[in-house]
């Protein structure tokens, strides 16, 4: 089966950026929307046309699915070593397509309501444009080097979509502060790139990814294996590194705090980007390379990666529990839920029903997705009708937002883990495979889960009930271009959990079925509800149970709701000691010294041409009577000589 | 050939017209003045001419032809520097060198 046409699906994308950015001041809004909707539809067809084709006519053979490379040799530096362009086609990357598109297309189309009206609204689907052929690329990409140039694309467009208001502030702040701390990751990412060139001679996917070479020690991947930094293998320290690019991208602790800063770019960005589909390249990157990550060294690296994902999980439910940003809450929600993704990739084993983890993950990525971005799309359409951010303006909004309010209890279910819904079934799979091995794991997971049911249903007890209050403009159900998106997702949020996903992805591409762990689920259920019972308590009605329990528990409601005060904490590294006690003095020596022998170079000559320069007189007869007297000499030596 | 005159009697006196005209081009202030000087320089290098070929070379012309093309250009060249010095007059309503150096540096 020949999947090279699956080019075209970054290409659409790629030329609509090129063909809307270029004429962005020409073009009116109404066919930048059509050409923007309709270059993502296409992609969006090929997608599914891509899916149908792998996982039901001619992915499996054998019962095991296979991949599909199609690549051209771009860059070469040795045998093995060579930078490829191409695309991979497997079932992860087939899956990732079909997130990708679909959350895409509803971005696109939701936000042709959303931005309606705004002077750039050509630029911003530009953008959108650039973001979906950045993250395709990522999705497709058959090496590691291929990966990372699209990893940094997707860093540039999230920057563009953040600072997309760029005449405020805060935007622009956020857009830098997003920028800088990815791409400080980025380098560790670059790092671990660079060492894996270096020691096993390859960035193909297909050759690193081989188990039997990656169990040999002797195999041309593994040779150097034995060459230790710090204690571990180099491999391990490079996919430490390489995880470090992730945890990046994936806001985990402690490179989180870009996150919930990036909430100044437009609702849809959010949505679309910081939310379903570009947060998850870190997940994706480790399900990428998993077969390294579990075999080198008896997966070192992997427990770091379930460490940092259950830490996170846990750290973001606390701080979301808090908040007032509509926005920020679903920011540190979706820290936690990648938490617990990069978690369940964490103590996922490899062969078969072990590999649930691995499942789960992708799985609650798959849902994840999904619940996210209608969540985030709800609120978008409730900021749009009050105008407003922070809860404590809402309240009594499920009179004015009927679709709204529909959808979005849909998503909040389905994240607080409520059966039938979408993400009872992942979390279910998530917290089986940590129970069978790792129990501390599980029971902060468990917890999570409560937390998360808990400050969603505050969330929507926020929103749409409580305090009946007085708008200044009444509020308005937003138009159908915007509820649409909402009521498709909707139905994807409440239906997804039934897919038999285990059948699709696995570690060992074989496929096996699951069931429902009814323990588990009893009990992640059991703790949901609770969280949901106690948010009904509370939010409801308007009570003042929350203001006496947040004073009871003085400070810590203020380090909770301060982020752990961990912003205050990187500028004072940041101002304090390393611009204070190392660029400081390093600025002296670059001013004082570098520029000042420089500069003495270049004054000197001036001094000293100014002082010559009155030889140059500017009368002909003076020249001539140089060029006369020079002869004559001449003349003279010649004569004298000669004789 | 001057009976009665060597060829070193003719050479120094060309030879102190030359200089003349040398010391007059770098001295004078006047440009008109600074022409004559150049065309003194030219009328001794055109007598040399036709000294060295009658007395080296009596059977040869090209000394001669020589002296006739400097004539020539010299009419020529004095043409071109009159109409320079013109409009120089017009535009610095002066004929001396000092107005010239606005090109200094």
């Amino acid at each position: 089966m020949d999947f090279t046409y699956t080019i075209l699906i970054p290409l659409i994308p790629l030329a609509v950026f090129l063909i809307l950015g270029i004429n962005a001041l020409k073009i009116k809004e109404n066919v930048a929307g059509i050409v923007g909707v309709g270059g993502l539809l296409a992609s969006t067809i090929l997608s599914f046309y891509t899916a149908f084709q792998y996982f039901f006519k001619v992915g499996k053979v054998d019962g095991v699915y296979q991949t599909f490379v199609e690549k051209t040799v771009w860059m070469n530096f040795t045998d093995t070593l060579a930078i490829d362009m191409g695309v991979l086609i497997d079932p992860i990357s087939v899956m990732m397509l079909v997130v990708v598109s679909t959350i895409s297309l509803m971005v696109h189309l939701y936000s042709r309501g959303y931005m309606h009206g705004d002077q750039g609204f050509t630029r911003f689907f530009a953008y959108l444009s650039l973001f979906s052929f950045s993250m395709y690329g990522l999705v497709l990409a058959t090496n590691l080097f291929q990966i990372y140039i699209f990893w940094e694309l997707v860093g540039v467009s999230s920057f563009l979509l953040i600072g997309y208001y760029y005449t405020k502030p805060s935007a622009v702040a956020a857009s830098k502060k997003a920028f800088i701390v990815t791409r400080f990751a980025d380098f560790g990412f670059l790092m671990g790139v660079l060492m894996i060139g270096y020691y096993t001679g390859t960035f193909d996917f297909m050759a690193l990814n081989n188990p039997a070479a990656l169990q040999d020690l002797s195999s041309p991947i593994m040779q150097y294996s034995g060459i230790t930094f710090m204690g571990f293998s180099v491999i391990t320290t490079a996919l430490v590194l390489i995880f470090a690019g992730g945890a990046g991208k994936s806001a985990m602790f402690p490179l989180h705090i870009w996150l919930p800063d990036a909430m100044e770019g437009p609702t849809p960005v959010s949505a679309l980007i910081h939310a379903a589909t570009m947060v998850v390249a870190g997940v994706y990157l480790v399900a990428r390379l998993f077969p390294m990550f579990y075999f080198v060294e008896d997966g070192i690296a992997l427990q770091v990666v379930a460490y940092v994902g259950g830490f996170s999980s846990l750290f973001a439910a606390l701080i979301a529990l808090t908040q007032h940003d509509i926005k920020r809450i679903l920011a540190f929600s979706t820290m936690s839920q990648i938490g617990y993704m990069m978690m369940a990739l964490g103590i996922s084993g490899y062969g078969g029903v072990e590999g649930l983890g691995f499942t789960a993950s992708m799985f609650h990525l798959f849902t994840h997705a999904m619940f996210k971005a209608l969540l985030f799309l709800g609120a978008g359409s409730v900021i749009h009708a009050v105008h407003s951010n922070v809860l404590q303006e809402m309240g009594g909004l499920r009179k004015y937002l009927p679709i709204t309010h529909i959808t979005f209890l849909i998503a909040a279910l389905a994240i607080a883990g409520v059966p039938p819904f979408a993400g009872f079934f992942s979390k279910d799979e998530i917290l089986a495979a940590a129970y069978e091995s790792n129990r501390l794991l599980f029971w902060v997971e468990w917890t999570v889960a409560g937390l998360t049911a808990f400050y969603m249903f505050r969330l929507y007890f926020g929103i749409f009930w409580g305090k009946e209050r007085v708008y200044k403009h009444t509020p308005h159900e937003s138009p159908l271009s915007m509820t649409l998106p909402l009521m498709f997702l909707a139905i994807v949020s409440a239906v997804a959990g039934f897919v038999p996903f285990s059948q699709f992805v696995s570690p060992d591409l074989a496929g096996y079925t699951t069931h429902i762990h009814m323990n588990i689920a009893a009990m992640s259920v059991g703790v949901g509800v609770l969280g949901i019972a106690i948010a009904w308590i509370m939010y409801k009605k308007e009570t003042d149970i929350a203001d006496k329990i947040s004073s009871a528990f003085g400070f810590l409601y203020k380090w909770t709701y301060n982020k752990f005060y961990f912003d205050e904490i990187y500028l004072f590294v940041t101002r304090e000691i390393i611009f204070k006690r190392i660029a400081q003095p390093f600025a002296w020596f670059d001013k004082k010294i570098v520029d000042g022998t420089m500069n003495l170079i270049g004054n000197s000559t001036v001094d000293i041409s100014k002082k010559i320069k009155g030889a140059q007189s500017g009368k002909v007869q003076d020249y001539a009577f140089a060029f006369v007297s020079g002869v004559v000499i001449m003349v003279m030596v010649f004569i004298y000589f000669m004789n | 050939m001057i009976p009665g005159v060597s060829i070193y009697e003719i050479l120094t006196v060309t030879t102190l017209l030359f200089f003349i005209g040398i010391y007059g081009f770098v001295t004078r202030k006047n440009l008109i003045s600074i022409l004559l000087s150049v065309e003194l320089m030219l009328n001794a290098v055109a007598v040399n001419f036709v000294v060295i070929n009658k007395y080296l070379y009596p059977d040869m012309l090209q000394g001669v032809y020589f002296s006739v093309f400097i004539i020539a250009v010299a009419a020529a060249e004095t043409a071109l520097a009159i109409s320079i010095i013109i409009n120089l007059y017009r535009l610095a309503t002066s004929v001396e060198v000092k107005a010239t150096e606005t090109m200094k540096y």
